[in-house]
Order: C-alpha cells, then structure tokens, then sequence
C-alpha cells in the first residue's frame, strides 16, 4: 500500500537502534509513503552496541553512526535533530515537539524511545564519580576519571557491566565488579560456567555484595564492608522510556504494551525497541529489536499477518580474548555439560520436557550455531550428550537452510545460499551487501564466508584472508579488536587472541599492524620485527647487512658523495652499487659497524630494508630535460621528504616522470606521477616492475603539484590501513578495485580523515639510524662474541672483476 | 658447562651468537627461558641468531625455515635439525654445555 505523498506518513519518535530500523523496514516496502525521524540528540542513530569502543579509544560518536547523512536523503527520510517529543495527541494524530517547537501530524506513530539505565535509589548515588553506561557522554566521563581515578568499582556483572569494567581496565584503572548475585550473568550463565568466566576474565569479583552507600572514595555494602573506589560505574538493567506513551494514555506496565503486531493500545500508535513490552517481556538486545521493526513496518504498512512471536534471547560477550554465546535458558530439567577447567572451556546444552531450551558455550564456540538453531525450534533432543558433541563437528555444510547464522540481521544460512545461487552474488563481501549477513556485531563473518563458499562450489573470490593461521582472525578483525581494546603492543594483541600465544610468522605483521593503528605511538617491541628492522640493514647471504642511505629524489651532492665514498673504505666495504631506484647501497657491512656507518654518513636511513616508503625516482624534468613539462626533481624530493620514515605492508617504491616519455619509469611504480602538461599530474598506482610486471592504473588525472602530492599521499594512507600485510599495491589495487579506491581517496571528508591520521603518523616517526647514539638496547648491534673479536665471517665480495 | 655471557648481553625475546669452547652457537632468551642451538642453518648457514623467537622455536631469517629452541628439530620442513645445547643460569650469567642435550621443553630460567 502506497499513502499518498501529501499525507502525513510514519513518524518515528527515537533515534536509536530500534528507531532507524523502523525507518528501514518501512523504506523497503513502501517508497513512497513519508517517514520522518525524530531523535533527541544531536547526532543520526549510531550503533550503541559498540558504544565501549568509545570508551577505550575515545573515539568519536560519529564514528559509530548506522547510516551517513545521504543514506536519508536518498531514501527521503527527513530526520529532525536536537528534537525531544513533549506531548503525543492520538485523538488529533500530532504530536508535539518540546520548547515551542512545530506540531506534526501522523498517519501512524512508532514510539521507539528505548530506555534509560537504571540508577537505584542507593544514597550517594547522584554523586559526579558516579556514572551510567548508556550513552556516548558516559562513555567520555569514565575514559576522563579512568585516568586519573585510584581504583574503580563496577556495579553490575551482566553482560554489559564486565564490559564497562573490561573498559575502564583499558586505561589503565584498577576495576572490581561488584555483583548481588551468587555468580557473574546470572540471567545466562549456570554457577559452573560463571565460575569459568570469572577465571577467565582474571577481575576482581566481589559476588553476593549488597551496595548499600556510595560514599566519595568507597562503596560499603549491607554488611558493613568497605570497598575502595574514587570512580563507580552503575550497569544494573534498563528502565523502560514510557514517559510520553503514559501521558498520552497507552497502556504500560514495565514497557508500553504491544501486541504481536507491535500495536500499543492507542490507534495506530506502534512501539519497538527497548521501550516496548511484549508477551510480558521487554528485551534489552539488537536481534529482537530489529525483529520488532520489521513486524511493526509490515504491519504499519498494510501487511495484516504480520506477526511478532518473541524471541529467544542470545548473547555474546564482547570483551577481547573471552569467547561467550549462550541461548535460551540454560536451566532446564535435563543437561549435557562438557567442561575443560585447565583450557577455560565449558559447552553445555540444556533441555525441558526432552525439548532443548538453552545453551552456554565459553571458550569453544564451536557449534554456536547449530545448537541455537537446536533451541530455537525446541527440537527433541533424545541424547544431550551426543547432540552436543555433534554439534562440534557440524560444518557449514551440515546446517540446515533454517539456520540463523547472522544472529544481528536475522540471517539464515539458506538466505545466503540463496544470494549466491539465485541472485549472482560471488563474493562475501557482495553477499554480507546484500543480505546484511555478518554486518552487526560481525562475529558471524567467518561462517558467512564459509556458505558463501559452499554455495559457489567451493571457490570464493575472496576467502577470508587470515593474518595468519594461528590467529584465524582476518586483518580486519584483529584492527578491530587492537582498536577496540586500546592495544599497543604485539604481546598484547597476542596474549588477546588466537591460541593467546606468540607466533614467530605473525610477530612482525602484528607489530605493522599495532604500529599503524597507533600511528606511531604503540610500545615497539623490538623481538617482534625482522632481523632488517632490528638493527636497520637489510640482512644479506653470509649474514652481512647491506645499507642504502637517504637521497631525496636521488638528488645527491660532491660533498655527500665524498662522504660516501670514504666510508666504504674505511669500514672496508667491499661493494658499492648504484640501486634501481638511483640510490647508493653499500654492500657487506658487519652488523657492529652498523652505528659507526651512519655516524660517519650522517644521513637519514633510506629504509631500503624495511617494508615501508623506499625511493622516489625522478628524471631531471624542466630543470633540464629539453622536453620536461614539470619540476618532476622537485616534486619528487618533495614527495619523499613528506613520506620518508613511514612503514608500509610492504615496500612501496614510487617515481616523478616530468613528461610522457617517462623516463623515471613512474608507470611501473607502486605510486607514479606523471606530468601531463599545464601544471597537471597523472596520478599512477599499483605498478611493478618486480617478479611480476604491472602496469600502474591511472587513478587520477589533477590540476596541481599540490593536488599531485595530496592524492599520492591520500592513496599511501589508505594503502597503509587497508592493505594485508607483505602485499604489495599491485595486488592491492585490483583485489580492491579502482573504483573504490577512487571513491575513498577522492571524496573530501574520507580523504581528510586519511590525510589527518597520515599526519598523525608522520608526527611520530623518526629516523630509525639516530638509534646508533640511543640504541634500543646496549646489546642491539652486538653479539657477545664481537666484543671477544672473533673472526670475521668469509664475505660473498663483489662480483670478480670487482667494483671498486 | 662453559661461561657464555651475561644474562643482560642479550635483551629479551632475541637471540644473539656466542662463541662457547670454540663452537659458534645462538643463544635465545625468551619470556619462558633460555636456549642455545647451533648458530648455523644447515640450509645455507643462515644466522639462526638472528631469526623470529617465538613458542619455542626459530624462523630462519633468510630463507624461513623453522627449528624447535628446545630439541632443534625441523619444524614444517623435512630437513636436517640442528644441535641444541643445554644452558644454565647462574647469578646473572649464561652458561652452556655443547653436546649435552637440552632437557626437552624445560628451559634454564627465565
Ligand atoms: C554499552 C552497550 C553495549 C551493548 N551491547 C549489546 C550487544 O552486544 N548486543 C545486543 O544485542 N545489544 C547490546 N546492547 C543493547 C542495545 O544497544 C539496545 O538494546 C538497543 O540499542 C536499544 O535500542 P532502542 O532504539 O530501543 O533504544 P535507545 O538506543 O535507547 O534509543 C531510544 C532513543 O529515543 C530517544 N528518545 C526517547 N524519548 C524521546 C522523546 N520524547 N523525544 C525524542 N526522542 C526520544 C532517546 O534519546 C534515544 O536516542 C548494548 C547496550 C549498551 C548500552
Ligand atoms: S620524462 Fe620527460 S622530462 Fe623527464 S627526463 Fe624524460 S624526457 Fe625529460
Ligand atoms: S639459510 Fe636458513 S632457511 Fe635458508
């Protein structure tokens, strides 16, 4: 059913989760009928699930937003801001805006008000060290007193107050969760599986604990004791927002009251999200929520079946290097309990009347799937045991099409197959697009690629590319994690995920990957970087090192060339050669040189070791080619001044050509320039000249120097932050593709942001050779027998006929 | 049992050679302990000293082959291993015994 444009359409009263979701399931079977949003902050609805990675990175709200800005607009969804609801007339069908503000008139209203955390009437509790955590101010007041408080106490050990604390411990806060019950989650977990958790989440618990006062630099409890804390958190539970449905007469009990169809007791008045009640239940998390919207649009728009039937709950814990899922009610009248206390693991899957109702895994979540599917159908489960352990072995293949995989968007695994089978999708990531599978919380991803494999034979075009098999974890995700949890070195990130061990292949990715998230500022942990970026020299054959210092643009001078050149006979170098990228490498240097080389050089690292920016090659351009269009000399050294220093996933070479002829072979390069003519550059990427040969794509053609420098710089930053590690632009390019490349690097704000933390970067980083006065160690050159003078190992020397 | 060097010769996580009764050998000191294997791959010498440490074991810096630190066995590759080397510590120094064998995944203290 279309209304007609001039009606008044769906008014939506909240900005949330639940709210947006409205708008969006209204948009997908209706274009036509207008739908307007009303939020009371100033902000659009972002994602309140990931609202803790604010509070560890401290990053903006902004950055958590579900849909840009043009997302409304396309959709023609008008969205007023800074708006708070004051009055709803459901005789008059309008509702009025608070402070003077205009009256709108509705065809339907859908109430998603959500709620407000729960603040128990403790004495002490309206003191300003004590927070809620709900929204993103929370989140910045507890970062602010996390840094400066001496120990802070979490009230609450549900889901959502062990994030809290895992949170505030990430700045560094002493943090106890104090809890009234006998055991952490006490609405998921069984005492067994709470015990395992708090092991291994290694907190102070303090259990059975009555909060009685909250004094300014302690709690004390019912029985008298006293627990230090200057920062208290309150997470208890949530307070239905029923503020308006009350006043405007709507039935509410602990929420509005809703029927299968999401309808509140007055006419044409909806309520989704957090703030409704249904069947006697208000539900506190995404998935039903997004299963309440889709209902209410249909029914909202026509849809008279449209039917809302409860769904059973399931969780996941998000706190890095704890795996948790539990479902349904683990406490039935039957059980299967598989526990490994020494490996953190406990799998048990519960049953009522024969029927499976719940389940709880904790450090395995193998078989998540499966068994929700198991309790979600309350299937009969003759054997418990054997279920539970079959549900170990259930592969992608193995599920039936009714399974839910993407537990978020409501995703089954059928859903899937379907987008490859029957819509043409080939690759994961146009499936996740298309279906939404794995675009939530994300922790589905893994599987979702699985079917989208299963569905195409076998071959997807683009597998999950694990960082590294230990890890089982794609880039993506261990950015996330690094981002989400404040790591800043490789010891955390390792002891954070996969086997929670060190692994010699991964070690020296991590620390790129640390290193870059951090732009700059992580703890270097020098034992996870290859041998080359230890003592900066790139190791050679008979374990020499060979060492190439900086020249800007190969641009050198008489005096540094003298330098140059005296050096290598002093410290008895037995090679010298002019690189590829017009560079002078000195070859066969012994490591405990190393310092006395670059004292004597006194010249920057050319980096020619290291995955990260190497040279910029020009030709000489309209200084003095009688054909050059351009300073290509200029902008080169240019270039390089603006990148050096800076690590990359893999080496990145780049060259100036001053005109067509193209004499820096800049086409071949995994960033090039080209002049053109009046002042313009091509901008080139994801060229090689290397084991395989590619031409570099023209990314875009611009009007200055300035422009030139800003692009290629733009395209190095999103090199840096989306590339895996050791790949090399020319397979980058074209396994991400142009066009998006394009779009990130061109469009003003994406590309602000990238230059912005380019920026932060470049702050940070410094000449890795000035560590011959500072070393990182007093042993990093040596080895204990150097100092013995031991024999000098036999050189490979140049080649006969020699070069000196 | 040979003096080799002190503990702080060598910073943690790294390996470093060290010449012990005229055998060169690398000498690791990870967070779990201390190891020595023979310093040279027996690919193509490569400085084992100066490989990735790691969950008991070494990647070669040249050309990626693995050895266990604690028995010096090939790891992931069917080639040769390398002699490990018993290491002891005692008030801040190292010492090794060339040809006694490490006792199997216990490291000298960390
Ligand atoms: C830190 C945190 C972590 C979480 N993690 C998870 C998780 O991992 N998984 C999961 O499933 N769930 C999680 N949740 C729960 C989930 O975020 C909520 O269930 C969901 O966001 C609720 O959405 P909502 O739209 O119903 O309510 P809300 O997000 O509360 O939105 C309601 C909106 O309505 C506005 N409003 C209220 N009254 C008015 C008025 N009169 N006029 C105008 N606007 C009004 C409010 O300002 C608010 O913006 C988490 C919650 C938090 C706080
Ligand atoms: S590329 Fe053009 S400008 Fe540069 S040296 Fe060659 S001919 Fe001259
Ligand atoms: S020399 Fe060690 S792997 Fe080749």
């Amino acid at each position: 059913m279309s209304l007609n444009p001039s009606d008044a359409g769906v008014v939506v009263i909240g900005g949330g989760i639940a709210g947006l979701a409205v708008c969006e399931a209204v948009r997908e079977r209706d274009a036509l009928v207008p739908v307007t949003l009303i939020c009371a902050e100033p902000r659009l609805p972002y994602d309140r699930v990931r609202l803790s990675e604010i509070l560890v990175s401290g990053a903006s709200a902004e950055t958590l937003q579900l849909r840009p800005a043009e997302w409304f607009e396309d959709q023609h969804v008008t969205v007023v801001t800074d708006a708070w609801v004051a009055q709803v007339d459901a005789r008059a069908r309008t509702i009025a805006l608070a402070d003077g503000g205009p009256t709108i008139t509705y065809t339907s209203l859908v109430l998603a008000t959500g709620s407000n955390a729960l603040l128990p009437p403790i004495p002490g509790i309206d003191q300003p060290h004590v927070h809620a955590f709900r929204g993103p101010e929370d989140c910045d007041r507890i970062r602010e007193a996390a840094v400066s408080a001496r120990r802070a106490a979490v009230i609450g050990g549900g889901l959502l107050g062990l994030e809290a604390a895992r949170g505030i411990a990430s700045q560094g806060c002493a943090v106890t969760v104090v809890h009234l019950m006998d055991r952490l989650m006490e609405r998921q977990l069984d005492a067994g599986s709470a015990g395992l958790l708090q092991d291994t989440l290694a907190m102070d618990v303090e259990l059975n604990r009555q909060t009685a006062e909250i004094a300014p630099d302690h709690l004390r409890f019912a029985d008298g004791d006293e627990l230090e804390a200057d920062l208290v958190v309150v997470s208890i539970g949530i307070a239905p927002e029923t503020t308006l449905a009350r006043a405007a007469g709507a039935t509410v009990n602990r929420g509005v009251v809703v029927d299968d169809a999401l309808r509140t007791s007055l006419p044409d008045v909806y309520a989704v999200g957090e703030c409704a009640e249904h069947r006697g239940r208000v539900h506190g998390l995404v998935a039903p929520i997004l299963e309440q919207a889709r209902v209410a649009a249909a029914a909202l728009t026509g849809d008279g079946a449209a039917a809302y039937a409860g769904t059973i709950p399931s969780t996941k814990l998000k706190v890095a290097g704890v795996d948790l899922f539990t479902v349904g009610d683990a406490e039935g009248d039957g059980q299967a309990v598989a526990m490994d206390a020494a490996d953190g693991v406990y799998r048990k899957l519960a049953t009522r009347d024969g029927a499976a109702c719940g389940a709880i895994l904790l450090g395995d979540l193998r078989g998540a799937e499966a068994l929700s599917t198991l309790v979600r159908r309350g299937e009969r489960v003759a054997d418990a045991l054997a279920a539970l352990a079959a549900s170990l072995e259930a592969g992608p293949a193995e599920m039936a099409d009714e399974v839910q995989v993407c537990n978020c968007n409501g995703v089954c695994k059928g859903d899937i197959m379907a987008a490859v089978t029957e819509r043409g999708a080939t690759t994961p990531r146009e499936v996740m697009a298309m279906t939404r599978a794995g675009t939530g919380c994300g922790s589905c991803k893994a599987l979702v690629v699985d079917i989208v494999a299963l569905a195409a034979g076998g071959e997807v075009a683009d597998e999950p590319h694990y960082l590294c098999p230990c890890k089982q974890q794609t880039r993506e995700d261990l950015a996330a994690l690094i981002r989400a949890d404040g790591l800043e070195s490789v010891s955390d990130v390792s002891r954070a995920c996969g086997t929670g061990r060190e692994c010699g292949a991964c070690k020296p990715a991590l620390a790129y990957l640390v290193s870059e998230i951090n732009a700059n500022r992580h703890r270097e942990e020098r034992d996870a970087r290859f041998i080359n970026d230890r003592v900066h020299g790139n190791i050679q054959k008979d374990g020499t090192f060979s060492v190439v210092p900086r020249m800007h643009g190969g641009v050198t001078t008489p005096a540094e060339l003298r330098r140059i050149a005296d050096v290598a006979e002093k410290y008895d170098i037995p090679l010298v050669k002019v690189t590829g990228g017009q560079r002078l490498d000195l070859l066969g240097v012994r490591k405990q040189d190393l310092p006395k080389v670059w004292e004597e050089l006194g010249m920057p690292s050319g980096h020619a070791y290291a995955k990260a920016v190497r040279t910029v090659k020009t030709c000489v351009g309209s200084d003095f080619c009688r054909f050059g269009l351009a300073d290509s000399m200029g902008l080169g050294v240019e270039i390089e001044r603006e990148w050096e220093g800076l690590h990359t996933p893999a080496k990145v070479k780049s060259g100036v050509s001053g005109c067509a002829r193209n004499c820096a072979e800049a086409t071949i390069k995994d960033i090039g320039l080209v002049a053109v003519g009046d002042d313009q550059w091509q901008v080139r990427v994801g060229g090689a000249a290397g084991g395989s040969v590619r031409e570099a794509d023209v990314l875009c053609t611009v009007d200055s120097r300035a422009e030139a420098l800003r692009v290629s710089t733009t395209f190095l930053q999103y090199y840096r932050e989306n590339a895996d590690f050791k790949e090399r632009t020319y397979d980058f390019v074209p396994r991400v593709g142009l066009d998006a490349i394009r779009a990130a690097v061109t469009d003003p704000a994406t590309g602000a942001a990238l230059r912005e933390r380019f920026r932060l970067a470049k702050a940070a980083a410094t000449d890795p050779w000035l560590e011959r006065r500072e070393p990182y160690h007093p042993h990093q050159f040596t080895n204990p027998d150097d100092e013995d003078g031991a024999a000098r190992p036999a050189l490979v020397g140049p080649p006969t006929g020699g070069a000196r | 049992m040979t003096y080799a060097c002190p503990v702080d010769a060598i910073p943690t996580g790294e390996g470093r050679t060290v010449t012990v009764d005229g055998h060169r050998v690398a000498l690791f000191r990870t967070a779990a302990g201390w190891y020595a294997i023979d310093r040279a791959c027996p690919h193509a010498g490569g400085p084992l000293a100066d490989g990735i440490a790691a969950d008991c074991s070494v990647i070669c810096p040249l050309h990626e082959r693995r050895f266990a630190l604690d028995t010096g066995a090939p790891i992931g590759h069917d080639g040769p291993g390398v002699r490990a080397h018993h290491v002891e510590v005692r008030d801040g120094r190292v010492y090794v015994a060339i040809g006694v064998p490490a006792t199997e995944g216990v490291p000298a203290a960390a």
